[in-house]
């Protein structure tokens, strides 16, 4: 008796085990989007002004509940207001810049993943003559 | 394209948008930042030693620890496994027990079952913009459910309330980039045993705190500067870990123990894997060197419409 209770137990356990490693065997590709990589890179120092902004994200985007904005240094949007997910591939968002004064820049972005998990980020980027 | 069609509620575009928000309304609010250790642009991620300061929806499994040889030479191997579930978006619970093999020098080795232990959590607050979370538990570890005579688990419960922080340093002055991916989560507790003795021994009340001290290099490459580190450099944190523990009463307030852990996690988007080697930081801790690895599981990501969710958004 006194060994047949941890046992017990111990089995319960391993049986939850087995049963994730099942589940998981078939869960769907589904996580929360991060940003993989940026144009201007994050943090990078450029020369003039980039006509874009252009984030790669690790998961594809849900259009109509994902943004990319830039401000200035004084938190004016200074994008052309048209960020869009680029039709070629989905796990990519960018906005068109109009001719940017040098100055920094902080690029915000808000994404809702296909499985609808949301997450947000920033960086920063400057521009120099 | 016709100005009709370009009004047309059954545009691709704007029926796409309505079926998805419709679905969203249906299941509840999207998964907001806040599951898994999301403050803003922080991710904290599980941490392996000291408590979350997040409720989540995650599954340690399994841990497994070699801790420093005992002070009467015992050496131990551990197998863990923890489940932490949200109720609703800010309520959650734990739930964890563990597997023992002891062998003590001139004794068969003996094996088992620890305590099972639980803990309901309540997310004080999350704040976005300065990276930083608290959050308020209780903790119960149970009597008689695993090897007590053989093993030295518990014959008692011991109830611990819980204050779990976390704070990212993103939020520093732009003249300090390299010094923004730092993080601290840190644990203070008190034990509340509900014997005051065991076989002859006291069981005191313990205060316990805690902290980890993590650098993400994941916060380093994706909101800070891009150094060029590609996978699997850029979803590395390493980290140090710090666990004391100090009666405070009968008899043993000069007997503070804990374990002082460095060590490196691997957060990806469905799991992250931890590694860390464990220092005694006294004789009463043990002696020599021990070590874990864990891999842990984020049910949010893995299964985020059914029990990845919260339980009243099932």
């Amino acid at each position: 008796m006194a060994v047949a209770k941890p046992t017990i137990v111990l089995g319960a356990w391993l049986a939850l085990a087995f049963l994730a490693s099942v589940v998981l065997g078939s869960a769907g590709a589904f996580a929360h989007a991060f940003l993989d990589h940026a144009v201007p890179l994050v943090g990078s120092t450029v020369h003039g002004s980039p006509g874009e902004v252009k984030v790669w994200f690790t998961q594809e985007l849900e259009p109509a509940f994902s943004s990319l904005r830039v401000v200035d240094q004084n938190g004016a949007q200074v994008d052309r207001q048209n960020n869009a997910i680029d039709p070629g591939d989905r796990a990519v968002m960018k906005v068109s810049l109009p001719s940017l004064p040098p100055g920094k820049y902080k690029v915000f972005w808000h994404v809702l993943s296909v499985d609808t998990h949301t997450t947000e980020g920033t960086f920063s980027f400057e521009v120099v003559p | 394209m016709s100005a009709k069609s370009d009004s047309d509620p059954f545009d691709g575009a704007v029926f796409r948008a309505g079926l998805l928000a419709g679905a969203v309304l249906l299941a509840g609010r999207p998964d907001l930042a806040g599951a898994h250790g999301f403050a803003g642009d922080r991710f904290f991620p599980a941490t392996i030693l000291t408590d979350d300061p997040f409720v989540a929806d995650e599954m340690s499994l399994p841990t497994f620890t070699r801790p420093p040889t005992a002070a009467d030479g015992t050496h131990e191997f551990d197998l863990d496994v923890d489940i932490a579930k949200r109720i609703t978006p800010d309520l959650g619970f734990t739930i964890g027990q563990g597997w023992v093999s002891s062998k003590t020098p001139g004794m068969p080795t003996v094996t088992g079952l620890s305590g099972l232990h639980t803990g309901l959590q309540y997310q004080l607050f999350i704040d976005p913009q300065r990276e930083m979370m608290a959050l308020a538990g209780l903790n119960v570890s149970w009597a008689h459910t695993g090897r007590v005579a053989a093993l030295g688990a518990s014959d008692f419960t011991t109830i611990t309330p819980t204050f779990d922080f976390g704070k990212g340093f993103g939020d520093l002055p732009d003249t300090l980039p390299y010094f923004r991916p730092f993080a601290i989560t840190g644990n203070l507790s008190y034990d509340f045993p509900t014997k005051p003795g065991s076989a002859g021994l006291p069981n005191p009340n313990n205060f316990n705190y805690g902290f980890a001290f993590e650098y993400s290099l994941e916060y380093l490459q994706h909101h800070v500067k891009d150094v060029s580190l590609r996978p699997p450099f850029d979803h590395l944190i390493p980290l140090i870990e710090v666990a004391l523990s100090t009666p405070v009463n009968r008899g043993l307030s000069r007997n503070t123990t804990g374990t002082v852990q460095p060590g490196i996690i691997w957060a990806g988007p469905y799991y992250q894997i931890g590694a860390e080697a464990i220092i005694p930081v006294n004789a009463l801790s043990g002696k020599g060197l021990g070590g874990l690895i864990q891999l842990h599981l984020y049910l949010d990501d893995i299964f985020p419409k059914s029990i990845g969710r919260p339980l009243l958004q099932w």
